[in-house]
């Protein structure tokens, strides 16, 4: 889901237009708002501003309606991500094995608080609720992988490493 | 013969180790076992064979009869008996109704729901279709969090199939009987599970619950009657309905019948899911399907129905699972999730864990819930960072009962559990972090006390990290922490690479 660097932004509310279009012509379309929001945050990474108005104006509904359940629900993002977004499972049985000492020491290391972005764009911080892998806490995942058994040295290796291979790419396109 | 194939197979996948010899299998008979994605795999293991039955054999009554005397209880929580919710959706008038799935699984560690819709989707539409044709509705949604991808993906392969071979649509079967299912997303709100904020969270709006009555059973989704019930519970229509309640009610005691899934985590050898016939002690399930506690560490306290349940004690270890048995223990069946907590887990630093889960998911619209479920996490965050006073344990204990009688929905009304529960179990440990400042599972942080041991070769990272210069010493030589500036952040036990850092917790001297 974080796909969007690529795309201008044009082609990104087409995209949504598209779909909107087709969620209209389905019964009582107002209540697939919420399927809506979430194809909007997959194009464009998060819901901006922009974004929700076009929807409103796309679905007929007030801005004001749209942004209550852009609110209400964690899963939505209301400002950009980093190109590294790494969730910290908090659940139950990764507190218990240790996951607030990771969560911890990722702030240390990134500098930055739960919601945050690196100034370069480059992390992210978010808490996550039990992503079903109990059996392996602490866990945190990176964007869509999920790294196990985590303890504070072992999260900061993983953390170099991606930075490392971030400078890679960047020298690639250079 | 298929049926030996497939216990062979059981065999070869699981092994006949301990940890599934106790088990029995209802929800999850074919977890594991078939290709989730294949719905041939499905028809193999007598998939679809009961709603072909409920379809040529039985009217819509005898399906609520049948499911009323087999004396199932709903999953989710709150154990109702799911063939009278049946009949009551049943017996209303409407030119519409809606048969819901409630996958939402909020329990934060907890991951029953998830695995019976990877790994078996279809016996979940096999259930919707079966509640629709008992109730009178044509329309199935399944509500699902968007934090499970693998799931949505493979519900949307399953229902696709089903489809293709007329288990949905129009006519099923050659019956008159239609029905047809829709995949709904939640997005991350805990509250959402409870069935009415959840039916507001499908109409597209914020999923605030509303007080019952109504209940959904007469108006629920789009002001229709509306039947919701658990994954799991979906998940054992179709073996009741083939197998006959007689089987059915013979598995598990009086009340409670059938099985239960667990989701075993926590400081326990064996983590996963178990499913164990109701009945079984905690004792059995923790020791001998979860194979006890690792690392030789004492067992200390179970905690059950997550954060709207409680903690039990090694005194309760023979408490037996089931709905009334675990309410008297002091805690709830919940919707699965089963915590093992060893000596290293302050209780104090548990119940805070679970009340900051809810005030966070608290919706705000009810003030017991909003403005009390608050107060109780200053209060406790007080005590944990060794500001506790006097009167501060019953103060919890007076709020907690308040919220608990005058919130709105069940968030609200369960929130205190995991407090009231732990004062009740754990009283000891409570005084001690108010009164001699001490936390004896060393875990709360302000509680602390840090000093260098001899293992120190004076690296110096500690001194670096230290954000108050409390820290000195010569680099290779040992370092000492000065206590007074000390302010118990933690950095240089996190930076120390020898374990040259010690953390004790000792009761202090009143002033
Ligand atoms: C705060 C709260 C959260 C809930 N979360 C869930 C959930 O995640 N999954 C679920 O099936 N039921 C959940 N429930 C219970 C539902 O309200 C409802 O009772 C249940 O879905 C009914 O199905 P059942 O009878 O099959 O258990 C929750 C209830 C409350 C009060
Ligand atoms: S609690 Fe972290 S994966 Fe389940």
């Amino acid at each position: 889901m974080h796909t969007t660097l690529h795309h201008n932004q044009q082609e990104i509310n087409n995209q949504l237009k598209i779909f909107i279009d087709e969620i209209k012509k389905r019964e009582r379309s107002d209540s697939h708002l919420i399927t809506i929001l979430h194809k909007a945050q997959e194009l464009n990474g998060y819901l901006s501003k922009e974004i929700m108005d076009l929807v409103a104006e796309e679905m007929q509904i007030p801005t004001s309606v749209i942004w209550g359940v852009a609110t209400f629900y964690h899963y939505f993002k209301l400002s950009p991500i980093g190109k590294y977004n790494i969730s910290v499972c908090m659940g139950t049985a990764c507190y218990v094995k240790g996951a607030s000492e990771v969560l911890e020491t990722i702030k240390e290391t990134l500098e930055i608080e739960i919601g945050e972005t690196t100034e370069d764009m480059m992390f992210s911080l978010q808490e996550a609720r039990c992503i079903g892998a109990c059996g392996l806490a602490p866990v945190a995942m990176i964007n869509d992988k999920i790294y196990g058994e985590l303890n504070p040295k072992k999260i900061v290796d993983i953390i170099n490493k991606l930075k490392e291979e971030a400078l890679e790419e960047e020298k690639i396109v250079q | 013969m298929e049926k030996q194939m497939f216990t062979d197979r059981f065999a070869s996948v699981f092994g006949t180790e301990s940890f599934f010899k106790k088990q029995k299998r209802i929800a999850l008979k074919n977890c594991g076992l078939i290709d989730p994605e294949n719905i041939n795999d499905y028809i193999y293991a007598d998939g679809y064979k009961a709603l072909g039955t409920v379809l040529t054999k039985m009217t819509p009554k005898d399906v609520v009869e049948t499911v009323k005397a087999s004396g199932l209880r709903g999953r989710g929580g709150a154990g109702f008996p799911t063939g009278r919710k049946w009949e009551l959706t049943a017996q209303q008038e409407s030119d519409e109704k809606f048969v819901v799935c409630n996958a939402d699984e909020g329990d934060p560690g907890a991951f029953m729901d998830r695995s019976v819709v990877e790994g078996d989707p279809h016996t979940v539409i096999e259930g919707m279709a079966i509640g629709g044709y008992a109730i009178g509705s044509s329309k199935g949604v399944v509500y699902i969090r968007a934090e499970y991808p693998l799931a949505i993906k493979r519900l949307i392969k399953a229902i696709d199939d089903a489809r293709k071979e007329n288990f949905l649509g129009k006519n099923i079967l050659g019956s008159n009987f239609s029905f047809d299912i829709e995949i709904r997303y939640g997005a991350g709100a805990f509250v959402c599970g409870e069935e009415t904020a959840l039916i507001r969270s499908i109409e597209g709006l914020r999923g605030m619950p509303k007080s019952r009555p109504p209940f959904p059973a007469a108006k629920g989704l789009f002001g229709k009657p509306t039947l919701v019930n658990n994954v799991e519970t979906w998940a054992n229509i179709s073996s009741i309905i083939v197998n006959g309640v007689d089987w059915f009610s013979s598995i598990g005691i009086d009340k409670s019948k059938g099985t239960k899934v667990f989701a075993l985590a926590g400081k326990i050898v064996n983590t996963g899911l178990a499913e164990v016939p109701m009945g079984m002690t905690l004792r059995e399930i923790i020791y001998d399907v979860g194979g006890g506690i690792p690392n030789g560490k004492k067992f200390k306290a179970v905690q059950t129905g997550g954060p709207s349940g409680g903690c039990l004690t090694d005194k309760m270890l023979d408490t037996k699972i089931d709905y009334e048995s675990l309410m008297q223990a002091g805690s709830i069946m919940g919707s699965g999730g089963m915590i093992v907590i060893d000596e290293d887990s302050c209780m104090v630093n548990i119940a805070k864990f679970f009340l900051q889960f809810t005030q966070d998911e608290s919706c705000g619209k009810c003030i017991p819930c909003r403005e009390g479920t608050k107060r109780m996490l200053e209060i406790l965050t007080r005590i944990t960072d060794g500001e506790g006073k006097p009167g501060d344990i019953e103060k919890l204990e007076e709020l907690g009962n308040v919220i608990k009688k005058a919130s709105l929905c069940g968030l609200g009304q369960s929130a205190p559990n995991p407090v009231l529960s732990t004062i009740k179990n754990f009283r000891e440990e409570y005084e001690e972090h108010v009164y001699q400042k001490k936390c004896r599972a060393v875990v709360c942080e302000k509680l602390i006390t840090y000093t260098i041991n001899d293992k120190c070769i004076g690296c110096s990272a500690c001194r670096r990290a230290c954000p108050v210069v409390a820290i000195k010493g010569a680099p290779k030589e040992a370092h000492s922490i000065q206590q007074e500036l000390c302010i118990k952040c933690g950095k240089c036990f996190r930076s120390c690479k020898f374990h040259a850092i010690d953390k004790t917790s000792e009761a202090k001297e009143q002033k």
